[in-house]
């Protein structure tokens, strides 16, 4: 009996868990095999670098927390970095070591949440509930120096916020924190927040072997992705891959040492390098990251311990005067009036600003005609390269790697859609 | 290798490539402003040859320089009656479709501005591309090139308008199945022009007009001549936009 067999197309998404949010793929199938990829895209879409155009430039910062998700001090970074660049100025050393140290925090942050959700993809449940143990601490991070655990609006241009704080907040007694749990997890807290960092720095690369002991020798983990979706050097640099998506491809490249900004040029750190290009190898990249950016915390905090300073520019300007200030004299008062109703006018001209976020380079372009507010933002998300390439790189391959492919890539729909 | 360590990246531009480019650098940022019938020709070079290498394309996006210097309150008007009060002057939160700004005279209104990263030589270099006509602004597509920018002239040409020549695939990205207009534009109004609800009578969701908000600007646009903008009146004797 002759039978006809015909591809079929597949909707893959926008709600499915394994989309990492609202990723629409409409898969051509032979069979298992996909034969075509075609990733909709902009379900998340909000207009971000439009709105942004229609504010002052500090009122966008909340923005870019909102991007990727996942890894927000990282966006503000680039935002304030470019903003700065236009401007001139340069945030006091004690800053730039609070932002490296917050975007490692950051880094963690991410590829915890990484680690987690992609093994979850791929069939392995508890590491996922391993991983968000430890986020829930650097959450707390997060704000004990901002008020917020995720969208910190922390980075300012010229500087950040406001100092550490000095005390943890602390656990109370409650029905699921008692007795010897509760005095566990408030022990970190007894002092300041360095302290609770560099107690956290002490212990975190046992917790990284943990999800090391769950995943690398797994057999079942390395089934689904040991030789899967290999990107092959030049193809990565073709299809404007960076960060873990290229260094897994054996292509040594990281912004940190290669044009360091903040205080990365004083950290000493090791780039992890990939050799196949796999899911697996960009796996092992990410969990090397993990301990990687554990010591450059810990030298932050060493750093942050020995010297108190300024954590803000004393141009009026552009950042605020103090509160104290403001009561003695009339031209504080002044500068904070117009800082907060006009914002501060920002040189004509044009910059490109990039940060090694987590998930690759995150830049900022941004042109300015001398306005309050920005002529033109644009956002360059990392993961909007990266899905782009997802029809050459999963042509072929079954439609179970598709999931695998898509873990790998690290995608945050907050920012591809921005 | 020692070559390009030796010479700067904009004296190596200029020597290759000579009148094509005009190259400015500000900050140590490497601008080339080229026409867009030489592009496929310099990016072509720009990844191949020993010199550059510029093996990535970081990033793309269009520019609608549309209103560009154009502040929303006049500030250096003092009449009798004071100051005005900032709620006057074409913005873009000040319009809606009906009202947008039509009016344009300017030349060469949109941009392509295109980032490229050397990882050999550890230098990046942007190039800008105006489109010569504003009511079909076209720009040679440089997928072949690199075939990463695939997206990225898609969300260009969605946001923007403009039509990447040769793009394999162009279609829109990020703005809704059905979308019609491109948002980005200067003269697109903020608030948008329509709206979905879900119509219980007709049981589907329907778009409709805008009415739910209106155009409002917060903080008005300044531009201001302040002593802290005289650096911006240095920096704009090498004005990119002059040429």
């Amino acid at each position: 009996m002759a039978q006809e067999i015909r591809n079929y197309t597949m909707n893959f998404g926008p709600q499915h868990p394994a989309a990492h949010g609202v990723l629409r793929l409409v898969l051509e199938m032979d069979g298992e095999t996909i034969v075509r990829a075609d990733p909709h895209v902009g379900l998340l879409h909000r207009g971000t670098e439009k709105l942004a155009e229609s504010k002052p430039f500090n009122q966008s910062i909340g923005y870019m927390d909102r991007l990727d998700y996942v890894s927000m001090m990282c966006n503000e970074h680039a935002y304030v970095r470019a903003i700065e660049n236009l401007l001139g100025i340069e945030a006091p050393e004690r800053a730039q070591y609070i932002r490296t140290m917050f975007d490692e925090i950051t880094r963690i942050l991410n590829h915890l949440m990484w680690v987690g959700s992609n093994a979850l993809d791929l069939g392995a449940m508890a590491v996922f509930l391993y991983a968000f143990r430890e986020r829930e601490e650097l959450m707390d991070v997060y704000e004990a120096v901002s008020g917020a655990r995720m969208h910190a609006a922390y980075y300012r241009p010229g500087g950040v916020y406001r100092d550490l704080p000095g005390q943890m907040s602390q656990y109370r007694e409650s029905p699921w924190h008692k007795g010897k749990d509760l005095k566990r997890l408030n022990s970190w807290r007894e002092g300041s927040m360095l302290d609770f960092l560099d107690a956290f720095t002490d212990d975190f690369p046992k917790k990284v072997d943990e999800y090391e002991e769950l995943l690398t020798g797994n057999r079942i983990w390395k089934q689904r992705t040991v030789g899967i979706g290999v990107v092959s050097p030049e193809q990565a640099q073709a299809w404007g891959m960076t960060g873990a998506m290229l260094r897994g491809s054996g292509i040594a490249w990281d912004l940190r040492k290669k044009q360091p900004y903040a205080k990365y040029a004083e950290m000493d750190f090791d780039i992890p390098v990939g050799v196949q290009g796999d899911c697996y190898d960009r796996y092992l990249v990410r969990v090397e990251e993990m301990r990687q950016s554990n010591r450059i915390i810990k030298q932050c905090v060493k750093w942050l311990k020995a010297n108190p300073g300024p954590v803000m520019v004393e141009n009026y300007k552009v950042a605020p005067p103090k509160r104290e200030e403001m009561k003695e004299s009339m031209e504080a008062l002044i500068h904070h009036f117009k800082l907060f109703t006009e914002g501060y006018g920002v040189p004509a001209g044009e910059t490109y600003a990039a940060v090694e976020a987590p998930k690759g380079e995150f830049g900022c372009y941004l042109v300015s005609d001398g306005a309050n507010k920005p002529f033109r933002v644009h956002l360059r998300a990392p993961g909007f390269a990266h899905l782009s390439s997802i029809d050459a790189i999963v042509r072929g391959h079954l439609l179970a790697d598709v999931v695998a492919m898509i873990g790998t890539y690290d995608l945050v729909f907050g920012e591809v859609d921005r | 290798m020692t070559d390009t360590q030796k010479t700067s990246l904009a004296e190596r531009l200029a020597a290759r490539f000579g009148d094509t480019l005009k190259i400015s650098v500000v900050r140590n940022e490497a601008t080339a402003e080229l026409a867009a019938a030489d592009l496929l020709a310099v990016a072509t070079a720009l990844r191949d040859e020993p010199g550059f290498r510029f093996t990535e394309l970081v990033d793309l996006c269009g520019v609608d320089y549309l209103g560009y210097g154009q502040a929303e309150w006049d500030t250096t008007d003092v009449t009798s009656t004071g100051f005005s009060r900032g709620v006057e002057g074409e913005a873009v939160g000040r319009f809606d479709w009906a009202d947008r700004p039509r009016d344009v005279h300017r030349p060469r209104r949109f941009a392509s501005v295109m980032h490229l990263l050397s990882i050999e030589h550890n230098q990046r270099l942007r190039l800008r591309v105006f489109c010569e006509d504003d009511s079909l602004p076209l720009v040679p597509s440089v997928c072949d090139i690199w075939p990463g920018v695939n997206w990225f002239e898609r969300e260009s040409f969605d946001l923007y308008g403009i039509i990447y020549d040769g793009h394999p695939d162009l279609r829109r990205i990020l703005t809704d199945y059905g979308f019609v207009g491109h948002p980005f534009r200067k003269d697109f109004p903020l608030i948008g022009n329509v709206e979905v609800r879900y119509d219980a009578e007709q049981k589907r969701v329907v778009y409709e007009p805008v009415t739910s908000v209106v155009p409002r600007v917060g903080v008005p646009r300044v531009i201001r001549d302040d002593a802290d903008l005289m650096q911006a009146k240095a920096e704009a004797a090498d004005d990119w936009r002059r040429n």
